[in-house]
């Protein structure tokens, strides 16, 4: 059962990834919910808000700025410490190898929390995977580029229809124990240099 | 057969040194394990990926794993230190505009703790608004130093100024930009701020504490029980890449290394200032041999007198309470057992006690060794105080009362 009365801070530099978890939270029923991207309005926020839980990237150099600051006891007045149960190595591995650290006020119960992280924890997840798809899509349509251009040089220079061209690139590809795409990037700075 | 491989946390610190060049030189290799290191943004990444596994060693702040052991960090997993990675390479750099003030009251601009702590301590007396200083993190040298040196020089480190904490790479722009009067930190981070953004080095490591330590290679307790041939590996190398980093012939090309993008990412000139000792503190260039020593004096060597000094000022400031149970643990986390029976293949003097008093000699000295005799260097506090590991409770009590 969520408990809606929680109140969540998400402190990320990355806007989208900060803006998909909290939209996760706000769908599974958590209203209240802020985003800060950096670490240095923590103080103002932390006073609005008073938040039980609060989720920082670990790519955030400021994690240790952060730490430092829930360690001042004039700062903050429920002391707040890193996840919810030390001995819950599990939940804190998931978290690490997803990118994320979570503080939890103490006191919380376990149950309380432990939806508010396996929901950040599978956006973190969710978010690294996007990510990795979009960069791989990426690099491929600059490889499809690449061997385009490549195809056309061979084309024009050689005559070869666009199959006979593909053709060769892959048979030299193989021949060499190299990559297709390594060929068509030699084959187009070999055609800058001597063309004309 | 392909050798063991261990995956080293570490920050974009010159300390980093000993591991990095273990591995660049292939010393690791010729102890018979490869090292994979992955830079980190933050220690309180280094604690949690060490003490979760996703690294087998790391650099660490020397109290981090005193830390972990007295029950003070996130993840409480016992640690241990068996080797350290050089004495002294911090320095406390201020703004332009503060040092001007400090200049006016009397500061020389050599570097000297007692002077310049006395030329600060005027200016904070004549200011109302509070100074901000920068640390890299609350259980770190740094902070131990910086509270050192303004204690020592009438500044209450709580009261009369902010300490904030801030990661290494970040501190000379915070200072650019004004967020920051002065920060404490290791090399190469005083010189940039110097070079880019007018700072001035007010006071080094070695003039607060001579030849004091800093930095160790931490690691997992039962990692460590686990795999005692790779601690004795690790410290080997370790010592061996700082016996090549401390002879100078060597430093201009540790300063290549060092200032590779994967690791410092920063001008060669920048990096070889703490290796060459050639110290540009932006109102002097000084010349300090010992500002960094990676090697000499027993450079390596985990006393556990040095585990009772950092816990003593954990106690000073309010981190953890007095207990001969807790003095008891934080000792217990250096290891010089360890560094002692991975050093005996070698025939190198090492040294025989665990325990040393620090602020008691101005010169070089020799003290006895296994295999002979073994030189340390100059240990004294800028104020004179004298720390007996012996005395813990009694030196803690009249920092108390100072």
């Amino acid at each position: 059962m969520p408990s809606p009365d929680l109140s969540i801070l998400i402190i990320d530099e990355n806007r989208i990834r900060a803006s998909i978890i909290e939209e996760g939270l706000r769908e599974a029923g958590y209203a209240r919910v802020a985003v800060i991207h950096d670490v240095n309005e923590v103080g103002r926020t932390i006073a609005q808000t008073m938040p039980d839980v609060i989720f920082i990237d670990l790519e955030n150099p400021k994690r240790d700025t952060l730490e430092h600051f829930f360690s001042l006891s004039r700062a903050i007045q429920r002391p707040i410490a890193m996840f919810v149960d030390r001995s819950d190595g599990t939940m804190i591995e998931k978290a690490v190898e997803a990118g994320v650290s979570a503080y939890v006020v103490d006191g919380l119960k376990k149950e309380r929390v432990k939806p508010i992280l396996d929901m950040a924890i599978s956006r973190f997840n969710a978010f690294s995977r996007l990510s990795r798809e979009l960069e791989e899509a990426r690099s491929a349509l600059e490889e499809r580029k690449i061997v385009d251009q490549a195809k056309g040089i061979l084309m024009k220079t050689k005559g070869l229809s666009e199959p006979e061209a593909y053709a060769l690139l892959r048979k030299t590809a193989m021949n060499q124990n190299r990559r297709l795409i390594d060929i068509a990037q030699s084959l187009i700075t070999a055609a800058n240099l001597l063309g004309p | 057969m392909s050798l063991p491989h261990l995956t080293a946390g570490f920050l974009p610190l010159l300390d980093s040194a000993l591991l990095v060049l273990a591995h660049e030189l292939g010393i690791a290799e010729e102890e018979g394990f490869t090292l994979g290191l992955t830079r980190e943004s933050s220690w309180a990444n280094i604690r949690d990926r060490t003490a979760l596994g996703h690294f087998d060693i790391a650099l660490v702040l020397a109290p981090m794993p005193i830390a972990a052991n007295l029950g003070l960090t996130p993840i409480a997993t016992p640690m241990i230190a068996p080797v350290m990675t050089g004495l002294g390479n911090n320095a406390i750099t201020v703004s332009a505009d503060l040092w001007a003030r400090m200049a006016d009251a009397g500061a020389p601009g050599d570097l000297a703790a007692g002077p310049a702590g006395q030329a600060l301590a005027q200016v904070v007396r004549s200011t109302t608004r509070k100074l901000r200083f920068g640390v890299v993190h609350q259980t770190s040298s740094h902070n131990y130093e910086l509270r050192y040196w303004l204690a020592a020089s009438g500044i209450d480190p709580d009261h009369d100024v902010e300490i904030v904490v801030l990661p290494p790479p970040l501190l000379p722009e915070a200072l650019g930009a004004g967020g920051l009067d002065g920060y404490c930190v290791g090399e190469p981070w005083n010189s940039v701020g110097v070079a880019s953004f007018g700072a001035r080095v007010a006071t080094t490591k070695s003039s607060i504490w001579q030849w004091s330590p800093d930095k160790a290679v931490g690691m997992r307790s039962d990692w460590a029980e686990q795999n005692p041939d790779l601690v004795a590996a690790t410290i080997r190398a370790v010592y061996r890449a700082g016996q090549w980093c401390q002879d100078s012939a060597n430093h201009l090309r540790a300063a290549e290394i060092m200032a590779a993008p994967a690791y410092l990412d920063r001008p060669v000139e920048i990096v070889s200032r703490a290796l060459t000792g050639q110290i540009d503190g932006g109102a002097q260039q000084l010349s300090i041999p010992d500002f960094y020593v990676p090697h000499a004096g027993a450079a390596n060597f985990p006393w556990k007198s040095h585990g009772l000094w950092y816990y003593s000022q954990m106690v000073r400031w309010g981190e953890v309470g007095f207990s001969a149970a807790n003095a008891a643990i934080a000792a217990a986390t250096f290891r010089p057992d360890l560094y002692r029976a991975a050093l005996a293949p070698l025939g190198v003097a090492v040294p025989a006690q665990d325990l040393r008093v620090d602020g008691d000699r101005a010169d070089k000295h020799a003290v006895p060794a296994i295999g002979g005799t073994i030189e340390l260097g100059p240990n004294r506090f800028f104020d004179g105080q004298i720390f007996d590991p012996d005395a813990v409770e009694a030196y803690i009590q009249s920092q108390a009362t100072a």
